[in-house]
């Protein structure tokens, strides 16, 4: 198969050797299992629990709120603790509406939804709606609801459904074991998803460095003659969707747009899986695996994780930590976040607990910029790092907005690579913060603009019937007072 | 020489009328300025900068009645873009930004007079006739107008409060500049 070549990307060292031959174990049931309302890009979702409830493993926690949110349904069997402010499996350390779920030890399911007898003769529909219903999220960390992606069919042409098991960022090791462990399931899912979008290609990519997965997958995949699997080269980031799709395909996503827009869907391998799950079994998403590892973890670990599970369990499985961690991490090395507390829980966009120890991490104090010119080789969506770095640093955002800040993916590449240690990546997390702020606050003006505007046709034409109802009211007591004098 | 001198006169004198007459004839009522400000002021007619409503202040602020700093929802980007077309120096290092701000009703104190309603030009408040009152937050745009009318001091206007979906990561620490 052809690989279309990519501009940009970096080399860091992947140490993923320290736990990509450790076979995925299951976590022992938590005691206490902390749900989020919101793990998912789009609207909050409604809790339809209250306190005191008991709950069966499966059960539906909070429906999604429109099409744009996903549903939560109970990982384990128990009772509803509290639904509760708890803090937030995010950079940010703030707390979020959480349900909190005591488990009762029985761990047992609830009534599910029918499987689909034969979901190759049925209505796409029905295997969007159980996606759906199902609570299924983008696994490879956007946390998209990927019903609205498998719906993309109906809007787009799409000819290719492209399954992402690139997995590039260093460390992290989850994807790989899922496709070594589970490829039928992950093979079973793509063809479920490939049927709902109406694609008729499906493309497994995998990065080379996982010669035992694209194994399994090519084993797995061999009676389908639709599929199929291929190697990408190593290189940071190509498990970005757009740039996978373009490695692939050669078809380039343009700025703002969306993949669809080019006839190619992505889903991530672990999504792929859960779809399987619940067309197969009709079980919800309700747990995924997760990667535990880095220098100062004592053990580390591929586990399958409940949805909920607080980090501190995941931790003292491994046996504790062997050092202090100079820096926790909720996910990648690259694009990960600081885990603001060992007591959040495990979300479905967790791929991995990064416990860093002090020789892992390189510490040096920002130089000025030398304008050597390697964050603009190196940028995978083509920009000026250094450029727009300099804009933000002087405030000027729009200055920045202009040279695409807003096409920057938060990859990190520049920021890895820069020589003077200029936290590049983090000026564009900013500058897209703030400009995400200034487009939600036009938003709102323009709708605070409508509305008073409507109110006050709305306060004159009341003003107006107001004043003809007095008119009419003098205009039928004059006649009769006129009347009252003439008798 | 002449003939050339009479036709250029000529010209002169026909094109120097048309002009005239056309900006007579096809004058622009309203003051251009105006109306390119109002277009940047919110529009929700808020009344917090003391005008009656965006049109009058962007007229105040074409005449050069007002400062740039009058509209308190525009915060600190507004009075800069407005500094910028008028092309003026505004001095904005006392300017204190607040945040967005939403109306909250206490329930204990509302007893249900309806006269905040008719206050709201979003329609963010609901409630009728002794029935409690609320406020939809994600419509209210923090005029305070419903706080002024209130005979019970039941509403208060509270910090829109920083969530996981709209906090952001603040800007890097610059680089120290001394060696």
């Amino acid at each position: 198969m052809k690989i279309f070549d990519l501009p940009g990307g970096v080399h860091p060292a992947y140490r993923k050797e320290q736990s990509s031959e450790l076979a995925i174990r299951p976590l022992p049931l938590p005691k206490r299992l902390y749900i989020p309302l919101q793990q998912h890009v789009g609207a909050l979702s409604v809790p339809i629990v209250a306190v005191g409830d008991t709950v069966a493993k499966g059960q539906v926690l909070c429906v999604r709120q429109g099409s744009f949110s996903a549903t939560q349904h109970a990982p384990t069997s128990g009772r509803i603790a509290a639904i509760e402010s708890f803090v937030a499996p995010h950079a940010s350390g703030l707390a979020q509406d959480t349900i909190v779920i005591e488990s009762d030890g029985q761990d047992a399911w609830g009534e599910l939804p029918a499987p689909i007898a034969d979901p190759f003769s049925v209505d796409p529909a029905e295997i969007i709606e159980r996606v759906a219903i199902s609570g299924i999220v983008g696994l490879g960390g956007a946390i998209f609801p990927a019903a609205i992606k498998l719906n993309m069919g109906q809007q787009y042409k799409l000819d290719t459904l492209l399954i992402n098991g690139a997995e590039c960022e260093p460390y992290l090791t989850c994807d790989d074991r899922l496709m070594r462990e589970y490829a039928a399931e992950v093979i079973d899912g793509a063809r479920l998803m490939a049927r709902a979008l109406g694609a008729r290609r499906i493309i497994v990519a995998v990065e080379e460095n996982k010669p035992q997965a694209i194994a399994s997958l090519k084993a797995a995949a061999q009676a389908h003659e639709e599929i199929r699997v291929t190697g990408v080269p190593i290189r940071y980031p190509v498990g970005y969707a757009q740039h996978l799709t373009k490695m692939v395909t050669g078809r380039e996503t343009p700025a703002e747009h969306r993949n669809a827009e080019v006839g190619v869907v992505t889903h991530n391998v672990a999504t792929a899986r859960a779809v399987h799950q619940a067309v197969r079994f009709g079980r919800p998403l309700i747990s995924r695996i997760v990667t535990v590892t880095g220098g100062a973890i004592r053990q580390a670990a591929n586990l399958d994780v409940l949805i909920g599970t607080p980090v501190s369990d995941l931790v003292e499985f491994c046996g504790g930590f062997s050092e202090t961690p100079k820096q926790l991490v909720l996910g990648g090395p690259m694009m990960g976040q600081p885990l603001p507390d060992l007591a959040v829980p495990i979300v479905k966009g967790s791929a991995g607990i990064l416990a860093m120890s002090a020789a892992e991490l390189v510490e040096s104090r920002e130089r000025p910029c030398i304008r050597c010119g390697s964050c603009v080789d190196v940028c995978p969506c083509g920009l000026s790092p250094m450029e727009m770095a300099a804009f933000i640093r002087k405030d000027k955002l729009d200055a920045a907005d202009k040279i695409f800040v807003g096409d920057c993916i938060g990859c990190g590449s520049c920021s890895w690579v820069c020589p003077s240690y200029i936290p590049l990546v983090q000026y564009f997390n900013y500058a897209n913060g703030v400009l995400g702020d200034q487009a939600r606050q036009r938003r709102k003006n323009d709708r605070v603009k409508t509305l008073s505007e409507a109110h006050a046709v709305r306060a004159e034409q009341a003003e107006k019937a107001r004043q003809a109802a007095r008119a009419g009211k003098t205009a039928a007591a004059a006649p009769q007072s006129t009347n009252e004098v003439q008798a | 020489m002449l003939t050339a001198v009479m036709i250029l006169a000529g010209m002169g004198l026909l094109m120097g009328g048309l002009l005239g007459f056309a900006s007579q004839r096809l004058a622009v009522e309203e003051n251009p300025v105006e109306v390119e400000i109002q277009a940047m002021l919110p529009g929700s007619q808020c009344g917090q900068c003391g005008y009656v409503g965006c049109g009058q202040a962007a007229a105040a602020l074409a005449r050069g009645e007002a400062t740039v700093t009058l509209c308190p929802p525009g915060g600190k980007a507004l009075a800069e873009a407005l500094a910028k077309k008028l092309g003026i120096e505004a001095d904005l290092s006392d300017h204190e930004e607040k945040g967005p701000e939403y109306a909250f009703i206490r329930a204990d104190l509302c007893y249900g007079c309806t006269r905040c309603i008719p206050e709201c030009n979003v329609d963010a408040i609901i409630g009728a006739t002794k029935q409690m009152h609320d406020v939809i937050a994600e419509l209210c745009h923090g005029c305070a107008k419903c706080v002024e009318v209130c005979p019970t001091v039941a509403i208060e206007m509270r910090p829109v409060p920083t969530t996981v979906t709209s906090w952001h990561w603040p800007k890097p620490e610059p680089l120290a500049a001394a060696h």
